[in-house]
């Protein structure tokens, strides 16, 4: 067999997986990038001794468990607090004096994992004085992640790391300020918890969420192929007031999609976009 | 090798020692080198893109940080951006990833290798240059199973030899070229022209 009908034949036992993993679960994988959900699948059949696709497939259709072990393998966004400090930095000189003019500011973090951006976005409006009007949605469609999100405890090691971001992203007080810290992780303040409601949603099927000022969903389209990439976008076109900001990850862009034309450039290395009037 | 003619593209792996390398390699390929080139550099998190700047003065090719989506072109090089995973896709774009490291990287030589060798079976060259551990070795074994070309450097020509000789070891390498060699040899077998 040449090896174009075997990258072929893979694909077929691929799709019929994500197609069972739909019409059992509501799960819709199938318009995910391909390559990244391949690499997952690869990972989990390895450890879970299945002999091929269509094995895993026929566990995964008879035990809930291991599906929610794949779940979790394809909702995992590794991310940090703060990640891209210049992002963060932009953010406070472009998007807050705009946020300031609203006497009521409604963001949401779409597609927020384990919370740490949503976090740092709390922590930048607690210092820029505007969190008392604030109302931030963050939203994730994998519920053990979102409990994970609602606790706020990291790994204290990656903490350096965060504090290091927060620093390089303007911030003004001492990052510890934010955190108690015990042996092994550090615990999110409750009164800045206490700003966030995390809850379900997601992003391939479910609608517009609320009239947004800003949108927040950095390095989550990364994994939608173009299609359900123009979906989502379009669902935040609905979902953002005239004029509300869209913020995008560094590598991600508007360049390929049908919705170029929605919106304008604020930051364009920053991928800072605004909904056009 | 003859056969590699019909090569759709190349990719690179490297860490410690890397961007010399880089620049050894790109610098005899013309303007015009009909296949796009595909870069796992291992490199900081945090690293600006120095990189890019240093390859775009030691090369005539185009070279770019990889954005997702990104269509590989002809006489284009694309660098893996710090911190993010480049995959390419069966359907022949590139996408970007932020899941888990991979052998300690992200972006990892292997996430690359693989997905690339799915992508283009055998109409692949990779090569693995100088580095100090063996991310890269999995994937040239991917590549092998597609029926790619996978080049070497010479463990005596490179900065740190572990990478290399970890796919050596591994029975991976249809040739092994020092350093100086690699640009020349890629020239031939693509462009058909002399190798001294």
């Amino acid at each position: 067999m040449n090896e174009e009908k075997k990258v072929e034949n893979n694909r077929i036992e691929i799709d019929l997986l994500l197609e069972g993993i739909h019409r059992k679960y509501g799960y819709d994988f199938r318009n995910y990038t391909n390559a990244h959900i391949k690499r997952r699948l690869e990972y989990r059949l390895k450890i879970s001794g299945c002999k091929n696709y269509m094995a895993m497939l026929h566990k995964l259709i008879y035990n809930e468990v291991f599906f929610n072990e794949l779940l979790l393998d394809l909702s995992i966004n590794v991310s940090e607090m703060f990640r891209d400090p210049g992002f963060y930095q932009a953010a406070r000189e472009t998007v807050i004096p705009y946020l300031r003019t609203y006497p009521f500011i409604k963001l949401w973090h779409a597609g927020c994992s384990a919370g740490q951006e949503a976090y740092s976005m709390v922590i930048m409006l607690k210092e820029e004085g505007l969190i008392d009007k604030c109302q931030v949605y963050a939203t994730d469609f994998n519920e053990l992640i979102l409990a994970k999100a609602r606790d706020g405890i990291y790994p204290l090691d990656q903490i350096k790391k965060y504090t290091q971001n927060y620093q390089k992203a303007g911030g003004k007080r001492s990052f510890g300020e934010y955190y108690t810290a015990d042996y092994h992780s550090a615990l999110i303040r409750q009164s800045l918890k206490d700003r966030i409601l995390f809850t379900y949603h997601n992003l391939v099927s479910d609608g517009v969420f609320g009239e947004m000022n800003i949108i927040f969903c950095r390095n989550v389209l990364i994994y939608f192929d173009q299609k359900l990439q123009n979906k989502v976008l379009k669902l935040f076109y609905d979902s953002l007031v005239p004029g509300g900001y869209l913020c995008l990850g560094t590598k991600e862009s508007l360049r390929f999609s049908d919705c170029s034309q929605l919106f304008e450039p604020v930051i364009p290395d920053q991928k800072i976009f605004r909904k056009k009037r | 090798m003859s056969t590699m003619k019909d090569c759709n593209a190349i990719v690179i792996g490297t860490s410690s020692g890397g961007l010399n390398a880089l620049s050894k390699v790109l610098k005899p390929l013309a303007r015009d080198f009909p296949v796009p080139i595909l870069i796992v550099q291992h490199i900081s998190p945090d690293a600006n893109d120095f990189m890019v700047h240093h390859l775009r003065k030691n090369s005539n090719l185009q070279i770019k940080e990889a954005d997702d989506k990104d269509i590989p072109e002809k006489g284009w090089v694309y660098i893996a951006p710090p911190n993010y995973h480049m995959l390419v896709e069966e359907e022949r774009f590139l996408s970007l990833a932020v899941t888990p490291p991979e052998n300690f990287s992200r972006p990892s030589i292997d996430v690359l290798f693989e997905t690339a060798a799915d992508a283009y079976t055998t109409h692949l060259i990779g090569i693995i240059l100088t580095g100090a551990n063996n991310d890269g070795t999995k994937g040239a074994i991917r590549i092998k199973d597609r029926k790619g070309m996978i080049i070497a450097q010479s463990p005596e020509t490179a900065e740190a030899t572990m990478m290399p000789q970890s796919v050596i070891d591994k029975n991976a390498a249809d040739i092994i070229l020092p350093l100086d060699q690699i640009g020349k040899y890629l020239n031939t077998l693509i462009l058909g022209t002399s190798y001294e």
